[in-house]
């Protein structure tokens, strides 16, 4: 086995009653890359995420993670093998501040586990990184209640939720949906900084031009198949892809 | 023999009695804790009518029924609808409003064996070498006849399908044009329509009570976990499995062991399969 | 058109805001601001019964006290776990059986029956709602609200622990002093206890758990073992309840199964204030009064407090405490636009 290889993916299968979603799909995932994973909508890519995490079980076909076994295992047990995800809608915890919100990835076993005793206060380390995530500190914007932020800051808030889990893998699923162009040049450096200390990360994403210019390789898939699977380039130009989006010519 | 037929009977009427709460929580997603108390309402409103209005017992059986209905539509229209969309409000609610009628009841004094319904035909009949009472015979019909039009009327009828539509997918039926607060009040008074026919048809066999409102309520929503809430075949498996494991276990164990038995199947279910017997499990509904 | 139109406005009173976090000891009466609502708890349920000579009274506190047991395992559960718990009744009749039993059968003193009770009784009840545990919480709905219903019906027809007539003369507390300072602090312990708890780490976690459970899931983290964890402690309160009841009138019968134990703490939650855990304390000692000035009207009581719980729940009001809390700390008054 590729020693490079942090997921695997095989000959994945889910159907929803009599709608195939998912047709024999797989895939690698490669240490400290960028996946993206695009296509139109209804095409499976939030179920794909979903029988990765654990949230649904596959009908059949298996995965993978650094030769780990994950199917079958509920979600809180991938989450605690390093591997998170964010949410499409932002799921945060209405009644807790920012700053609560993030003590409870903070209270996880995977969390007790790995730095035990040395964690210290946990209000302390959710603020800490939460400011690494652009909360200012200053305007006591961790303290306000996760009901009142806007969409930014909420999947911000998401994807902090996944950082204080210290993982190995984030699946991103569409994590600019909802944001402003202004927004999500902000957002992109944040996504590289992570990548750049090894985080190996997955977009599932629409926004195709902002994920381009930060993706390393790209997938797509239509109809619950994968119909694509190369570098962002190659798939700009490919045939395939254009009829799977725009239709057939 | 014996036991078929009267196996046959218990789950017929456990069916009976499931069957409004199925219809109320398939449809509006609403867990009727009224239900035992529209139940008895049913019964007592058919006794007053019979003994204190001197209305003879059909036509007061017809009547109740229609109050009933009323009644049970105009709880939700009035006091469920305020509540709708809070699970815990809306369990909290019903079940008050059931209690406070069910002890209504309890307090006028509706608690002596005075209280009884006639069976529609006296008497009973040998079939098959078993003697069984006509009124016992009448609810196994009754029963086949109100499956049958439910059958009926969900499948042929426009509110019939308007019922089923909602039951399956709330947003795309409220996008055909079919207002849900208008069907739940519809389902709700179908519900306690059911719940009345069912009391008529069993109550003759015994006392009408106020105990009797709760263990219906019991009972029915025993059938719906172990058949499958929202399923209406599982509401029939529910019934019978549950009316002949009764029966089997009065027979060969001890009349006092139902009880148990009902909550071991509960239990067992719950834990083996939690959808219930022919439930839908609804996966979709608890996904991203 | 010239229409004025006016609205309500709500500010916070001036010494709230002067007082606010450490600002509350620069001044006496700004510590008599902030400390006089707990104090008035506090020394109010402490003081209260020695100031009541009555016997009568001093009862109906006693009991208005075992219901304010159950009231803050309800809300607790139902507003900090978001499991609604209709089976309080159930967590009492196990909790006064076990200790019925043990002090029947085995004589052991009530020091002793009533904490293994307190942890049995929590045992067995947990073990019994287990499986709704993963499910929606309709299902725990149901399942709680059945379980006392049918456990009594089994006691009674397979004629165990006593069967329909229960277990009389079991031991009772020495006198009624005992019985009061026994239970008075408890309350005041369990009320400021969950109030820290749900404010813990751990207890942010059982929140988080009820305003979107899939987050939590997907932050590592065992839902089904934390909530098992919130209804063993919800139903130890109960338990306890119960075994306090059974010493208390030295019986225990099917009774200790009956539906008003279920509806009650329910009531007294939505009366006091949902979510205050406060209020649910308070809620219970009103609503015992209620019933002992009504008591007259035997079994219309129960009638009552089912019309009151049904339309506060359905006006969706806040609540007594929320209300009293939004007396002292703001004040309104009608502006124009």
């Amino acid at each position: 086995m590729n020693k490079n290889v942090i997921l695997q993916v095989k000959g994945v299968n889910k159907s929803f009653g009599g709608v195939k979603a998912i047709h024999h799909v797989s895939f690698d995932l490669l240490k400290g890359e960028i996946l993206g994973i695009i296509g139109p909508n209804g095409s499976g890519k939030t179920t794909l995420v979903n029988l990765i995490t654990g949230f649904v079980k596959a009908d059949s076909g298996l995965v993978f993670a650094e030769g780990k076994k994950l199917s079958g295992l509920p979600p809180y047990k991938i989450a605690g093998l390093g591997i998170v995800r964010t949410f499409q809608i932002p799921r945060p915890y209405h009644s807790l501040s920012a700053m609560k919100n993030l003590v409870v990835p903070l209270y996880s076993s995977r969390i007790m586990r790995t730095i035990g005793g040395k964690l210290g206060d946990r209000d302390t380390v959710a603020l800490d990184i939460l400011e690494e995530i652009g909360f200012e500190r200053d305007a006591h914007v961790p303290y306000k209640h996760a009901s009142t932020f806007p969409e930014g800051y909420l999947k911000r808030l998401e994807l902090a939720r996944c950082l204080a889990l210290r993982p190995h893998v984030i699946i991103m699923d569409e994590l600019f949906s909802g944001l402003s162009v202004s927004e999500i040049t902000a957002m992109i450096p944040i996504v590289e900084k992570l990548q750049m200390n090894g985080m190996t990360i997955i977009m599932v994403e629409h926004r195709v031009r902002e994920l381009f210019q930060i993706a390393h390789r790209v997938m797509v898939m239509n109809f619950g198949e994968k119909i694509a699977e190369d570098v962002p380039d190659a798939i700009i130009k490919s045939e395939l892809v254009k009829q799977a989006y725009l239709g057939v010519t | 023999m014996n036991i078929f037929i009267f196996g046959l009977v218990n789950s017929v009427i456990l069916a009976l009695m499931a069957s409004g709460f199925a219809l109320v929580y398939g449809v509006s997603r609403l867990a009727n804790f009224a239900h035992g108390a529209l139940y008895i309402l049913a019964g007592f409103a058919t006794w007053l009518f019979l003994n204190r209005l001197g209305i003879n017992y059909i036509g007061s059986i017809f009547l109740s029924i229609i109050i009933v209905s009323i009644i049970g539509g105009a709880i939700y229209r009035f006091l469920l609808i305020r509540v709708k969309g809070m699970p815990a409000s809306e369990i909290i609610a019903s079940l008050a409003i059931g209690i406070a009628i069910m002890e209504l009841f309890r307090w006028r004094g509706f608690i002596s064996e005075a209280y009884m319904l006639p069976p529609f035909v006296a008497g009973s009949v040998s079939i098959a070498g078993v003697v069984i009472d006509w009124q016992r015979l009448i609810i196994i019909g009754v029963g086949l006849a109100m499956m049958l039009s439910l059958w009926l009327f969900t499948h042929h009828t426009k509110v019939g399908l308007s019922l089923r539509a909602i039951a399956q997918d709330k947003h795309a039926s409220m996008m055909s044009g079919i207002e849900p607060d208008r069907t739940a009040v519809i389902a709700l008074a179908m519900g306690s329509a059911l719940a009345g026919v069912a009391a008529v048809v069993i109550l003759p066999l015994g006392n009408i009570t106020v105990e009797t409102g709760y263990m219906v309520l019991i009972d029915a929503i025993a059938v719906c976990i172990i058949g499958g809430l929202g399923s209406w075949a599982g509401v029939l498996a529910g019934a019978f499995l549950l009316g002949f494991s009764r029966i089997l276990t009065a027979a060969f164990i001890g009349p006092h062991w139902q009880m148990v038995v009902v909550l071991l199947f509960i239990i067992l279910t719950l834990i083996l399969k939690p959808s219930g017997l022919l439930g839908r499990q609804k996966e979709l509904e608890e996904r991203v | 058109m010239d229409e004025k139109i006016r609205r309500r406005e709500r500010l916070d009173r001036g010494i709230k805001v002067r007082t606010e976090g450490i600002y509350a000891i620069s001044s006496w009466r700004g510590i008599a601001y902030t400390s006089l609502p707990t104090a008035a708890f506090v020394l109010g349920l402490l003081i209260i019964p020695l100031a009541v000579t009555s016997m009568t009274w001093q009862k109906i506190i006693i009991i208005a006290c075992v219901f304010a047991f159950l009231a803050l395992s309800f809300d607790f559960l139902a507003h900090f776990v978001g499991i609604v718990c209709l089976g309080g009744a159930f967590f009492t009749g196990v909790g006064g059986y076990i200790s019925g039993v043990l002090n029947s059968a085995f004589g052991a003193p009530l020091v002793i029956t009533i904490p293994i009770a307190t942890i049995g009784g929590a045992v067995i009840c947990t073990l019994f709602l287990l499986p709704c545990l993963p499910m929606r919480g309709i299902y725990f709905a149901i399942v709680s609200l059945m379980y006392p219903l049918l456990f009594a019906r089994v006691i009674q027809a397979l004629d165990i622990f006593g069967g329909t007539d229960g277990l009389p003369g079991l031991a009772t507390f020495p006198n009624t002093w005992v019985e009061l300072y026994l239970i008075l602090p408890m309350i005041l312990i369990l009320t400021f206890g969950l109030r820290r708890l749900v404010n813990e780490d751990f207890g942010i976690v059982l929140r988080a758990i009820k305003d979107n459970d899939q987050a939590v899931r997907a932050s590592n983290i065992n839902i089904t073992w934390y909530k098992m964890k919130a209804v063993f402690l919800g139903s130890a309160i109960g338990c306890f309840a119960g075994a306090y009841l059974a010493h208390l009138y030295g019986w225990v019968g099917i009774s200790l199964f009956a539906l008003d134990f279920s509806i009650f703490p329910i009531a007294a939650t939505v009366v006091g204030g949902v979510g205050t855990l406060v209020g649910p304390v308070i809620g219970a000692i009103i609503l015992t009064m209620f019933s002992e000035m009504l008591r007259e009207f035997g079994p219309l009581r129960v009638v009552f407090y089912s019309l009151i719980l049904a339309g506060l729940v359905i006006l969706n009001t806040g609540g007594l405490v929320p209300y009293l809390q939004r007396k002292y700390y703001q004040f309104e008054h009608w502006i124009e636009i």
